[in-house]
């Protein structure tokens, strides 16, 4: 058999459960590639090595038991480091929060848990999840596994290089303008961002609450289901999370591609877009046809505005979100003869220079003469951006699009540039405004061998459309590549 | 030139709910610091706030209770300024859109009723509290500050006037009215001196008959009625000195210095406010439709004006209807009197005299006294049949407010029931008048003022018991 | 709506969200928050005087709990993760303003 490390959660649950391997296998599995892999790629801020052990053994227990908590126990995860764990340090990649040890779950971790999935540790991301590429934390990048050279992609740099590395079987994202789903692309991998409302946000540290979205990071589709199932539910501890019913997914995930309408959002298919990474959508949008989808190109004019919208709205948010970070009551403090000036020296040692420059930009947003112009003219556009999706939703099923403007980009090259930075999120802001599921499924590779990612995007609660034809797109790419990171000789 | 004032006042409100307002911690006033405290009022990473439904609903009521119109779709928004006892650094609170609006408070004065305009009534967060370490107890000189989060995240009314009001009297008669009617929706403790009602007010000064206003001074920190009316006088005249005097009064914030009796100049933030408020966007749109305010509006309860009338009309003279509609538990135990079949009058008299009286000297509440309404309703009964005199009416009470039983009870026990029985009050009568004989032929001689000297006696010599009233014609037909 | 000149008092801002920036950053922070706020800025020009604003991805009112008390925090455990402490308090150094 393969190194465990490399198997889907639905095989290590098959293989589980014949018997052929147990979860401390499978964690060693995984542990043991994070030990070939971390020094260069730093994809783990903390391994919670003492609790990883005793949930893989109570896994093991259970099994022997003849217990069975689903699909999930004894699978290997890893979580991005902007929720919280009880008792195991949670940073957020900010030295704000060095050291700082929750006295609580959050509920998608909790989830989790119950479940029986062994939490492996704690991924990197960009600090408070602001970025694109994994560059901004406090203690240092995360590099690509398909070439370290390059940038994974971010925020959640750190969950999707584990991921496609071996160093986890599957992880949790968060995506608050695409930190999941444009990671994932980067890295080769399946990253889904859930309707807005449909995960708790309980616990997780907040960057632009109305935008911020739990989902899961694997490496197919059925996995990426697995975690989506096992984390998505009412919870009453967050007022916004969705009361309704979690749309069900199996019935129709197998059903392919024939009979659904895809349309192609044009803003996203031309300018603005690698032509390596338009012609591999294309080409793929073209497979589809070939499969019996009805294909619809379609003009959405208000996804060029999403961006602006977006860069002041989560701003904004995240100037209030980021305020309880004062040195009181939880983490380091600089020394200041007045509460205030306590304060202040905290937070500029505390915050690095894209949290910095992203709560000034909010609290200016904010600012008295100038939240109409901007705050509320940005949740206007909003409106329109829903309207404009709304219309087209009446003719397509789904909608695609890149899911990154370009592959993987070398380390330092849009740190000096932020606006460059932001428009890595060009095609992924848009279903974060909405609050609508969107995921990304890999379907290449481009000329330098980096991976190229294609964006679903569905109406809000489609998520059993949107999985069925990501799994479609998945079977029809056969993308079965592996970053050379992804094995024994590769890491030697 | 003479200036006539013009008074805001916004009021805050500490909710007596079960839970905080955005989480399960108690609400318990007497905690050991740092104890109800949870990730939510706490504002640790990653936690969210999910509104107590019982403070939105008591907070319609009060709406309800001013006359205002309660929102169809309300809203919560942060306020964000940065005061280390404020966890988040941002408030909850309501902004455009809150839960009531445009209602009115009657408010009467010896001058007369006047209406005063209620702006809003909104819902929102407490803060916690702080204390300066150091000689003086205050921020200057301290050299550092204690927190305590208990406090923090308790729900908080904020009740908002219009600049309606133009004396220190009216001012004070608002506060005590607004507090009559929290205290009969039973929603707050609304005890000023403990902080659960809080009096901020905004005064100016302007020429008589002008419609303009002028420099709006904030004062705090008034912890009672009595303070609140000080601090008011003080300022105004302040005030009307800088006018007088060709000065400009500076816009500022004021703190009441209850033992110097006046106000001083607060140690004012150094940006002016900008609260960057926003929508809170971890917090979904309150709708209350016109039924559930419906709903709320007929569990009202009756409101203290509404008593009060009601009272003037059983025949109650107006300080005595205000003092048993509002005193602490007396309207209960009066109504219950009622029921009885007790007089109004003197069920009233009762309450609002030898009842108060008891409850202030012993520092006691209605509930832990041993009198109910029909204890009072007996009482009164038996004073009107002259089963007891007056005297000794008030020694029943005392029992009985011990304790020691009902009003027959208490007065056969400490054997006080007046003297039936003519014979022995006659007796009693002769004893008196034979023991005195020079006061006796006085009397007979026509010295009226002598028939108290032999009451007293015979009063004295039958321990309370005896008539009086039958004591002293018994005299005037025997001397 | 017509455009609102961009004009950005960084010592206020940063002030205002209580990070103590040094002059040499408070000029470079400025100048890059011009940059990202003119391209933001476009979206002044849309016709949006009939579109109402959008606070919530998903149409959702009346989201309450019911008053009930639930667990609170060990003070303890709390505290340890305080960088200062008194007996069962959070000790922070004096305020300069009042409330």
């Amino acid at each position: 058999m393969s190194d465990p490390a490399d198997l889907t959660i639905a095989a290590a649950g098959r293989a589980l459960r014949a018997g052929d391997v147990t979860a401390r296998d499978l964690l060693e599995a995984v542990r043991r590639r994070a030990s070939m892999t971390e020094s260069q790629l730093h994809n783990y801020l903390t391994l919670d090595a003492a609790g990883a052990e005793e949930t893989a053994e109570t896994a093991d227990a259970a099994f022997a038991a003849g217990e069975d908590r689903g699909p999930l126990q004894g699978i290997p995860i890893a979580v991005k480091d902007n929720m919280v764990t009880r008792g195991l340090e949670t940073t957020c990649s900010s030295r704000i929060l060095a050291g700082y040890e929750p006295p609580y779950d959050a509920t998608a971790v909790a989830r989790l848990r119950r479940c029986g999935a062994v939490l492996v540790g704690k991924t990197n991301l960009d600090e408070f999840a602001m970025g694109s590429s994994t560059e901004n934390s406090a203690y240092g990048p995360t590099r690509n596994p398909w070439n370290p050279d390059r940038v994974p992609g971010g925020s959640s740099g750190g969950s999707a290089g584990a991921v496609a590395v071996g160093s986890a079987l599957g992880a949790l994202g968060s995506d608050t303008g695409g930190s999941i789903r444009q990671p994932a692309s980067l890295c080769g991998i399946v990253g889904m961002k859930p309707t807005y409302g449909l995960v708790s946000r309980f616990g997780l540290i907040a960057f632009a609450s109305s935008l911020d979205q739990i989902g899961p990071i694997a490496r197919t589709v059925d996995d990426a289901v697995t975690l989506f199932e096992a984390i998505a539910g009412h919870d009453p501890a967050d007022a916004t999370s969705y009361r309704g019913e979690v749309p069900e997914i199996r019935p129709t995930l197998d059903a392919g591609i024939d009979g659904l309408r895809v349309g192609v959002i044009e803003e996203l298919s031309g300018e603005g877009i690698d032509p390596e990474v338009a012609e591999a959508c294309a080409a793929m949008v073209d497979r589809l046809e070939g499969a019996g989808a009805t294909v619809e190109h379609l003009s959405l004019p208000s996804c060029e505005h999403a961006l602006s919208a977006y860069y002041l709205i989560a701003p904004a948010e995240c100037s209030a979100n980021l305020a309880r970070f004062d040195g009181v009551r939880y983490g380091p403090r600089l020394a200041g003869d007045t509460v205030e000036q306590m304060m202040a020296a905290t937070r500029r040692d505390g915050f690095g220079p894209e949290v910095t420059r992203r709560i000034l930009l909010g609290t200016y947003a904010l600012s008295a003469g100038y939240y109409e112009a901007f705050y509320g003219q940005a949740q206007r556009v909003r409106t329109m951006v829903i309207r404009d999706f709304e219309a087209a939703y009446e003719r397509v099923d789904v909608l695609v699009s890149p899911t990154s403007p370009s592959t993987a980009f070398p380390i330092g090259d849009r740190t000096a540039d932020p606006l460059s930075m932001y428009l890595s999120d060009l095609c992924t802001i848009p279903s974060n405004l909405l609050g609508q599921p969107g995921i990304s499924v890999p379907i290449g590779l481009d000329a330098d061998g980096l991976p190229i990612g294609l964006q679903v995007l569905a109406p809000a609660l489609g998520e059993a459309v949107l999985f069925r034809a990501a799994k479609a797109v998945e079977s029809l790419a056969g993308f079965d590549h592996r970053p050379a990171l992804a094995s024994s000789e590769g890491a030697a | 030139m003479s200036h006539e004032a013009v008074i805001g006042i916004e009021t805050h409100v500490e909710l007596r709910t079960r839970s905080k307002m955005f989480c399960g911690c108690p609400v318990d006033f007497g905690a050991e610091p740092n104890t109800n405290i949870c990730p939510v009022c706490l504002g640790l990473p990653g936690a969210l706030p999910v509104p107590n439904e019982q403070a939105i609903e008591w907070t319609v009521s009060l709406g309800l209770a001013l006359g205002c119109a309660i929102a169809p779709e309300s809203l919560f928004h942060r306020k964000n300024y940065f005061y280390a006892d404020l966890p988040k650094n941002y408030q909850i609170s309501q902004y455009d859109l809150p839960l009531c609006v445009n209602g009115h408070l009657e408010v009467e004065t010896d001058e007369g009723t006047s209406r005063i305009g209620i702006t809003r009534v909104h819902l929102e967060e407490d803060t916690g509290k702080s204390t300066h370490l150091g000689e003086s107890g205050r921020i200057h000189a301290a050299e550092a500050a204690l927190l305590d989060f208990n406090r923090s995240g308790i729900p908080l009314m904020e009740v908002v006037s219009e600049p309606d009001l133009r004396t220190p009297e009216e001012a004070r008669a608002y506060g005590m009215e607004l507090r009559a009617i929290v205290l009969a929706l039973g929603v707050s403790d609304a005890k000023l001196e403990e902080g659960s009602l809080r009096f901020d007010a905004n005064v100016s000064l302007r020429p008589e008959g002008s419609d303009e206003l002028g420099v709006k001074v904030e004062v705090k920190n008034m912890n009672s009625l009595r303070s609140l009316q000080r601090a008011l006088a003080f300022e105004i005249e302040r005030q009307r000195g800088i006018l007088e005097g060709g000065g400009e009064v500076a816009q500022e914030t004021r703190h009441w210095d209850e033992e110097a009796g006046l106000t001083e100049s607060g140690r004012s933030k150094e940006e002016s406010s900008d609260y960057r408020y926003f929508p809170e966007p971890d917090l979904v749109p309150i709708v209350i439709d016109s039924e559930r305010r419906d709903e709320l509006a007929a569990r009202l309860p009756e409101l203290p004006s509404a008593r009060r009338s009601r009272y003037r009309e059983l025949g109650l003279d107006a300080e005595a209807a205000r003092l048993v509609a509002e005193g602490d538990d007396l309207a209960a135990v009066f109504e219950a009197a009622l029921s009885g079949g007790a007089d109004p009058q003197a069920a009233a008299n009762w309450l609002t005299g030898e009842v108060t009286a008891h409850l202030r000297r012993s520092g006691t509440a209605m509930a832990e006294t041993g009198l109910s309404g029909d204890h009072l309703a007996e009482l009164v009964a038996m004073v009107e049949a002259d089963e007891l005199s007056a005297t000794a009416a008030k020694q029943v009470l005392a029992g009985v407010l011990e304790g020691e039983g009902s009003p027959r009870r208490v007065a056969e026990d400490r054997d006080l029931m007046q003297i039936a029985d003519e014979g022995a009050l006659v007796a009693a009568v002769d004893t008196a008048l034979g023991e005195h004989p020079d006061e006796r032929a006085r009397l007979a001689g026509g010295d009226q003022k002598l028939v108290g000297f032999f009451v007293g006696r015979v009063m004295q010599a039958t321990g309370g018991k005896a008539d009086p009233k039958r004591v002293s014609e018994l005299i005037r037909e025997r001397a | 709506m017509p455009p609102v000149p961009i004009d950005i008092d960084i010592a206020k801002v940063a002030r205002l969200a209580r990070v103590g920036l040094t002059a040499e950053e408070m000029e470079r922070y400025g100048a890059q928050l011009g940059v990202i706020l003119e391209h933001a800025a476009r979206i002044q020009a849309l016709p949006t005087e009939d579109v109402p604003p959008t606070a919530h991805p998903l149409p959702m009112v009346n989201a309450f709990r019911p008053d009930e008390v639930s667990d609170t925090l060990d003070r303890e455990e709390v505290l340890s993760q305080a960088p200062e402490r008194e007996g069962p308090y959070f000790r922070v150094p004096p305020f300069l303003e009042e409330s």
